[in-house]
């Protein structure tokens, strides 16, 4: 793997919560390396730290201690300003809860990346048209999540991550919140983008789910307990 | 984000959001609204005072010497006015020797007025001016004659039994016939009409066009006055320079005739447009002194009120504002949205402010006497505040969710 091609580089990375009197390492130093158009699942139970991982992946937050660098940027160190730019150029989340705003238009929600990106209002239609025909909602641009099905709103959400064509494309349970047909749904969708050459990462505790990654890896109690190809790959 | 981009967002929410929007710029309504309706009427009389009233009553760059002032401003007590009455009256050589001493040009005319009804053929107009007059008092007056013609000297010193009439007098008494060469009787004397004086309009609603005007020497002068007395000796000169000589000039010759010692007060009024004008600048200066006050009470609180909804607007949106920051909106993006959304509210209600202001001082124009003018400025300043007390409200609800931790917000539930 040359180093052109790895997207994130963790060291010793590690994040403490203080609360009240304790301190909490909700991450105990990882190390993990993700390459360009690699499809990760991060596994594991609750409170080993996938969440926090997710967090500090998508730039959410910021480590305590070690080195994060995103295609090829150390970002451990920047201001909220600067992180704020970063996700909007090279991360696209995708929710359990979707996180769509609710009286907004599939279209606008799909805009909005790109608002903040400065594009210009023509060619953002534009994008977020295609983006939204790219996840098979060409024709539901103009509805509200309330008239969406759930997977037509996680869709909105997939196609709001891709809008800014982001280096990886992270989500946190994306199936969470649907039921097991349209689960499938979306991970053939997650698939489809993957062999278009897109960095997945996907956080989850459902093994069934992970299944769809072609690599594994697990954490337990803040540290990579396991790190293994899956049998898609 | 786009300025424009962010206001358009603003007016969906407001839109989403009406009656909250509603009740939340009551502050900033009022307080605009006010500003507008009370600067248009003050300026409105301000237009009237300078333009009708002083101009009209009692003209530019003349002034008028009579028993005491005509036009009272300020608190007359009844001392005062007990003064005033044992005054001696102007009497006709007081008003010849007064015209002798003033040495700039000038032109002068003698004014005595009383009520009186006038009569042609059985129809009767009460209460009318009757003023008797000299010839040059039509030019003073600047009372264009419509029709015929004004009287001459020759009348004037003969005491012609001659009248030149209002408009609105002319149709009462001779209903659309030509007034020209009628003849009116005044206390059973009779008049012949000669000239009809142009429309004068009116003044805080009372007719200008009701006015009968004869010669100074005219059998009128029985009613109007005891025998050798005028109401005022009118004096207009060139210019203000020209004014102040003759003022002082006619002051001297006054005080010489009355043989007032130096510390005496005068025992006559000289009048002229300024005291009046002067009186109102000071009635305008107190309402313009009170209007920011009012008008800033009722902006504070308009501003409270609009603070508490977006801080309101700030909690019920977080899981918004954190999905917006994970998008990469930054924290300006997020002050600058809620600032505009505070601003917006804030002139929305400044605006609605504006035309109920600007139809208020319509109505007042339409239904009162009082004209109301609308002060450009006013406009401005009212939406410039508006919108102003709308960002300073903005300010520490926009901070706030600038500074929100977006993984926190995102937990929210809504």
């Amino acid at each position: 793997m040359s180093p052109t091609d790895t997207i994130i580089r963790v060291r010793g990375l590690t994040r403490e919560y203080r609360m009240a009197s304790e301190t909490i390492q909700a991450l105990a130093g990882v190390d993990l390396e993700i390459a360009k158009n690699e499809y990760v699942a991060i596994m594991g139970p609750s409170g080993s730290g996938k969440s926090t991982m997710m967090n500090v992946i998508g730039c959410l937050d910021t480590p305590t201690a070690g080195e994060y660098w995103l295609n090829g940027v150390e970002v451990s160190r920047m201001t909220d300003d600067e992180l704020a730019q970063v996700r909007n150029r090279e991360i696209g989340f995708v929710f359990q809860t979707f996180n769509l705003l609710p009286r907004a238009s599939a279209m606008h929600n799909v805009e909005l990346p790109l608002i903040y990106a400065g594009t210009r209002a023509a060619d953002r239609r534009e994008r977020a048209g295609r983006a939204l025909e790219r996840v098979g909602l060409g024709d539901r641009m103009h509805h509200k999540p309330n008239e969406l099905s759930g997977g037509q709103r996680q869709r909105v959400a997939i196609a709001r991550a891709l809008v800014n064509d982001p280096s990886i494309l992270l989500a946190d349970e994306p199936t969470g919140n649907l039921d097991s047909t349209t689960s499938e749904e979306i991970m053939a969708v997650f698939a489809d983008l993957h062999r278009q050459g897109q960095t997945v990462i996907m956080v989850t505790h459902e093994a069934d789910i992970a299944a769809h990654a072609h690599r594994v890896v697990t954490l337990r109690d803040g540290c990579v307990f396991s790190d293994m190809l899956g049998q898609a790959a | 984000m786009p300025l424009f981009e962010a206001v358009r967002l603003a007016l969906q929410t407001i839109w989403t959001n009406k009656m909250k929007t509603a009740f939340s710029v009551i502050g900033v309504f009022i307080g605009v609204t006010f500003l507008i309706a009370v600067v248009s009427i003050v300026e409105g009389m301000n237009n009237y005072m300078v333009d009708r009233f002083a101009g009209t009553l009692l003209g530019i760059n003349t002034f008028h010497l009579r028993r005491f002032p005509n036009f009272q401003t300020g608190e007359v007590t009844p001392e005062m006015w007990r003064s005033w009455v044992r005054r001696p009256r102007i009497r006709y050589e007081d008003a010849d020797a007064v015209e002798a001493a003033i040495t700039v040009p000038h032109i002068a005319a003698w004014e005595s007025t009383a009520r009186a009804e006038l009569e042609y053929r059985g129809r009767i107009a009460r209460d009318i001016e009757v003023t008797a007059a000299t010839e040059r008092y039509f030019e003073i007056k600047d009372l264009p004659i419509e029709a015929g013609r004004p009287f001459s000297a020759q009348e004037v010193k003969a005491g012609a039994p001659v009248l030149v009439i209002g408009w609105e007098l002319g149709e009462r008494l001779f209903e659309g016939r030509d007034p020209l060469g009628r003849e009116v009787k005044i206390r059973g004397i009779p008049y012949r009409v000669i000239g009809v004086v142009e429309k004068q309009g009116n003044l805080f609603g009372i007719s200008l066009d009701k006015f009968a005007i004869t010669t100074a020497h005219a059998p009128a002068k029985r009613f109007v006055n005891p025998p050798g007395v005028v109401d005022a000796l009118i004096v207009k000169t060139g210019s203000q320079e020209e004014l102040d000589v003759a003022i002082t000039q006619a002051e001297a010759a006054m005080r010489t005739r009355r043989q007032l010692r130096p510390a005496e007060e005068n025992s006559f009024a000289i009048e002229t447009a300024d005291a009046v004008l002067d009186f109102w600048a000071k009635i305008n200066r107190v309402l313009m002194m009170a209007l920011p006050g009012l008008v800033s009470i009722s902006l504070v609180v308009g501003g409270i009120v609009i603070m508490n909804i977006m801080l309101m607007a700030v909690s019920e949106r977080t899981r918004e504002i954190g999905i917006r920051k994970s998008l990469g909106a930054r924290r300006r993006d997020i002050l600058s949205q809620f600032l505009v959304e505070s601003s917006t509210i804030s002139a929305v209600g400044a605006s609605i402010g504006v035309g109920v202001g600007l139809a208020a001082a319509a109505i007042v124009n339409a239904t009162t006497p009082l004209p109301a003018a609308v002060a450009p400025w006013s406009i401005a300043v009212g939406v410039g505040l508006g919108a102003g007390v709308g960002i300073i409200a903005g300010i520490y609800p926009a901070s706030r969710a600038a500074r929100l931790d977006p993984i926190a917000s995102m937990r929210q539930e809504t």
